[in-house]
């Protein structure tokens, strides 16, 4: 239940709201901003664990301004997929709190292991925007570096990154670099769907035998394409945990400022050499699946109306306005940055260069083989015979 | 750059290479901006709403709503700069050579001479006839560079001409919402006449000649109602003394009635081809004396727990499919290619005539159900069809159908199977007709069945025990209950 902590105003924050709002008919759910844009102090979870953010009024704007971002830059990608500039898109509409609460919570020495639906998380990370784009369009096979922003590459096979975070923590630990402050923490996003997988229940396993320091982070956006949350199962996700033998918490995940706190606190835990943990990021995903689903066929207009009124960005705004940490000025002018770097976006993926035939074989080995040569020169000349060849 | 830029409908869905156009929500004049829904376009998969790529001005829609159109086809055209003055209208240098964009990417063997270089159909070195289907975002004509040192050009047996790959359906009016691209009397003179092959082959069957012809087709482009309508002339002229009267003479257009494919007659028709053309159909029929079975139904009605149930001759044929099954499981199974699946359970599936056309929902596993709750079932299934609202679940999993064509007072027929499954039940109408019964002719109520089923599961012996059983049942309901039973 929650804990309310009316007295907490320090080092010039905000005073933080003295009503104390009680989680009311969803206890096991850690709230910290409620779909009106209340704030409540702290919560504590079902664990025990207290649950607070303390953040400046530059820290909370920025919250937003990524929110705001993030779902602008996403449906450009939509559109441009509409427009057959891409080839498919899978849409986070919705889930913006989950993975910037999630992306922010993360610390630099922190590594994230994707879907291909985390662009939120991306963006947390540093990563250019179009990065994805180029992939979804089929010219590259995603470009970044995962070494250099801590941030995996985009996993369509689901659940399989689960797996690859698993071991990859059980590496850290073999390092030694956990125990300290400075420790490093793993995160491994999946969703509901992905929980049925045998891949997320062996890392389940793996993860908790080898006490790894790993958080699960499933974005619970009720449906698996089509199908829904009473079809992957009979208990509330975040309490699979308990039979693997770490903790799990549920999380509303249209709440940033929560998701934010859950995350940061299980991303320490685990970097302390604390072992694994579950968060269910209860979410919504407000538009299709990718763009080739319609979501019509399988869920009903009220549903997503209902989910309508929970909209992460529009509490945080409330939230804003309220305490007047924002005035309309501001909002404005993150409207106006985020259509800018939306256009920004799209010149740059309609200018996207196609690749160059040859440059098939470029990235099949680190250091080539000579089958791969042979095979590249024969496919050089190939290309050489045609008139006009700049090969 | 060209301020006219036409939008081909993309792949909205990984592969797909067609979408309806459900409704514009713009019109030709209207200002949109970047990303504003201009269309909503069903696929296979969805549909969905598409944003404008440019902002401007709507300068020409070119199909309208309920037009299936093919993936790289533009559907509009947007002016991008409006404030720049009116296009001009006599000259398509503006126009973004909307003939390449919208006739696909097909390339063909050169006619000599026939079409200037660069265009469709224009000559190519090489001789190569690529056929390239445009896909995606490509707006541009896939041409492949020729290979340096080929071989010239050889002279093709015949002139190609170039196919145009338009997906709507030709029979589809011209929307000149707005004015077409002008091919038509720029380029044409002596280029290639624009036609698609089904028009070409109706003009040699009715010896019209196309160069003679004015297309009024998407881009002058000649279409079977123009052949038709060249034909009529043709041989209304020396008919001096053909009948007056707008249709008499007319074997044209003009007595013909277009219906789109789609929809439940575009999957019936699949599926019926399908079935008919993978499944070798056997059909076998039986004709039987079902007096006693109308008397048992009567019997049934009079029955107070009875009272408010529907009860047909449908309900006891079912029942007599479902006993038979039990008696003969092969019947109820599928053909998978390496192996046949034997089901345990029988989805029974009943065609039902609907306004939307043919459907068969079925009953799931009939087989468990009483008498009295088969009847229950089969009212609601012929409730939920006749109000539309059969949903894909209902239709789906069906593993042996029962058609009713009696109730169009029919005797019998061969019917086809539905896809996957093994058997299909004709019944026919039930009439009063001579009979010989007990050694006398008497006026009986007698039906015929037809069964068609999959010879590559069945064999006629298994066919023939199955069909004898369904009319045994309904020849004698109560004996071969208790036979059976």
């Amino acid at each position: 239940m929650a804990k309310g902590d009316p007295g907490a105003s320090t080092r010039g924050r905000r005073a933080a709201p003295r009503s104390r709002k009680a989680v009311t008919g969803d206890p096991e759910l850690v709230q910290l901003l409620t779909p009106a844009g209340e704030r409540i102090d702290s919560v504590t979870g079902p664990d025990g664990t207290e649950y607070r953010v303390d953040f400046t009024d530059e820290e909370y704007r920025g919250l937003y301004r990524d929110l705001v971002l993030v779902r602008k830059l996403d449906a450009e990608a939509t559109a441009l997929q509409r427009q057959g500039e891409l080839g498919i898109w899978a849409s986070l509409l919705g889930q913006e709190a989950a993975q910037v609460g999630s992306g922010r919570a993360l610390r630099t020495q922190d590594m994230a292991f994707p879907t291909y639906r985390e662009h939120g998380v991306l963006y947390c990370r540093g990563i250019d925007p179009i990065m994805p784009l180029g992939l979804f369009r089929g010219v590259d096979q995603g470009g970044w570096d995962p070494n250099e922003f801590k941030f995996n590459m985009y996993t369509i096979v689901i659940g399989a990154q689960t797996l690859h975070a698993t071991g990859y923590a059980m590496g850290v630990t073999m390092d030694g670099r956990t125990g300290t402050d400075d420790g490093e923490a793993v995160i491994a996003y999946f969703g509901d769907g992905a929980s049925s997988q045998g891949d997320v229940n062996e890392s389940f396993v793996w993860a908790g035998v080898f006490n790894a320091p790993l958080v699960f982070f499933c974005q619970n956006n009720q449906y698996a394409i089509s199908e829904p949350l009473e079809r992957q199962t009979r208990i509330p996700l975040y309490r699979r945990a308990a039979g693997f033998g770490f903790p799990g918490t549920r999380v509303d995940g249209n709440d940033v400022l929560a998701t934010y706190a859950v995350t940061r606190h299980a991303l320490d835990n685990a970097r302390h050499g604390q072992g694994p943990s579950l968060i269910e990021a209860y979410t919504y995903r407000m538009g299709a699946h990718t763009t080739s689903d319609d979501p019509t066929r399988y869920r009903i207009a009220s549903e997503v109306e209902a989910w309508q009124a929970k909209d992460p960005i529009a509490r945080m705004k409330a939230f804003l306005e309220r305490e007047k940490i924002a005035d309309e000025g501001f909002f404005t002018d993150i409207d106006e940055q985020a259509r800018r770097e939306a256009i920004d976006l799209r010149e740059r993926v309609l200018a996207m260069p196609d690749p160059e035939p040859v440059t098939l074989f470029d990235h099949v080995y680190p250091n080539g083989s000579p089958l791969l040569d042979e095979q590249r020169a024969q496919f050089s000349r190939y290309l050489e015979s045609f008139e006009g060849s700049v090969h | 750059m060209s301020r006219i830029k036409e939008f081909n409908l993309p792949d909205l869905g990984e592969g797909l290479t067609e979408g309806e156009i459900l409704a514009w929500l713009v019109k030709v004049g209207d200002t949109i901006e970047l990303n504003q829904p201009i269309v909503e376009v069903e696929t296979a998969k969805a549909a969905v709403e598409i944003p404008a790529k440019w902002a401007g001005q709507v300068q020409a829609i070119y199909h309208p709503e309920g037009t299936t159109v093919a993936v790289g086809t533009p559907i509009i055209a947007i002016d991008t700069d409006p404030g720049a003055g009116p296009v001009e209208s006599s000259s398509t240098a503006d126009l973004p050579t909307p003939s390449a964009a919208s006739l696909a990417a097909v390339e063909v063997a050169p006619a000599e001479g026939a079409v200037e270089p660069g265009m469709i159909g224009g000559p190519a070195p090489g001789g190569r006839t690529a056929v390239l289907v445009g896909y995606g975002p490509r707006t541009t004509t896939a041409k492949r560079r020729p290979r340096k040192g080929a071989a010239p050009a050889q002279a093709t047996s015949a002139p190609l001409v170039p196919v145009p790959v338009q997906a709507a359906p030709a029979t589809v009016p011209t929307v000149a919402v707005s004015p077409a691209p002008a091919v038509n009397g720029t380029s044409r003179g002596g280029g290639p006449v624009l036609a698609k092959p089904p028009v070409r082959k109706l003009a040699k069957d009715l010896g019209v000649d196309l160069r003679t012809l004015t297309g009024s087709g998407p881009l002058g482009s000649i279409t079977r109602e123009d052949v038709q309508r060249a034909a009529a002339t043709a041989t209304a002229e020396p008919l001096a003394v053909a009948p007056p009267g707008p249709s008499a003479a007319s074997f044209g257009a003009d007595r013909e009635q277009r219906i789109p494919v789609k929809g439940v007659r575009k999957l019936t028709a699949e599926n019926m081809s399908r079935s008919a053309f993978t499944a070798p159909h056997v059909t076998e029929f039986l004709t039987v004396d079902v007096t006693r079975a109308m008397k048992a139904l009567d019997r049934l009605r009079g029955r107070r727990e009875w009272r408010d149930v529907r009860v047909s001759p449908l309900l006891l044929v079912a029942k007599a499919v479902l006993l038979a099954v039990k008696r003969h499981p092969m019947v109820n199974s599928t053909w998978a290619g390496d192996e046949i699946v034997v089901k345990e359970y029988v989805n029974l599936g009943i065609a039902a005539a609907t306004e939307r056309g043919l459907i068969v929902p079925n009953i799931k596993d009939a087989g468990r159900l009483t008498l009295r709750e088969l009847a229950d079932a089969l009212t609601d299934l012929v409730q939920t069809a006749k109000a539309g609202k059969t949903s894909p679940a209902d239709m789906s999993g069906g593993t042996l159908t029962i058609t009713n064509v009696g109730v169009f007072g029919v005797d019998t027929g061969t019917p086809i199977l539905p896809p996957g499954e093994s058997a299909i039940l004709a019944f026919g109408a039930v009439r009063e007709q001579p009979w010989v019964h007990k050694g006398k002719v008497k006026p009986r109520l007698v039906t015929t069945l037809g069964l068609s089923f999959d010879h590559r599961i069945i064999d006629g012996e298994l066919g023939s025990k199955f069909l004898r059983d369904v009319g045994d049942f309904l020849t004698d309901p109560e004996a071969a209950l208790l036979a059976w039973t």
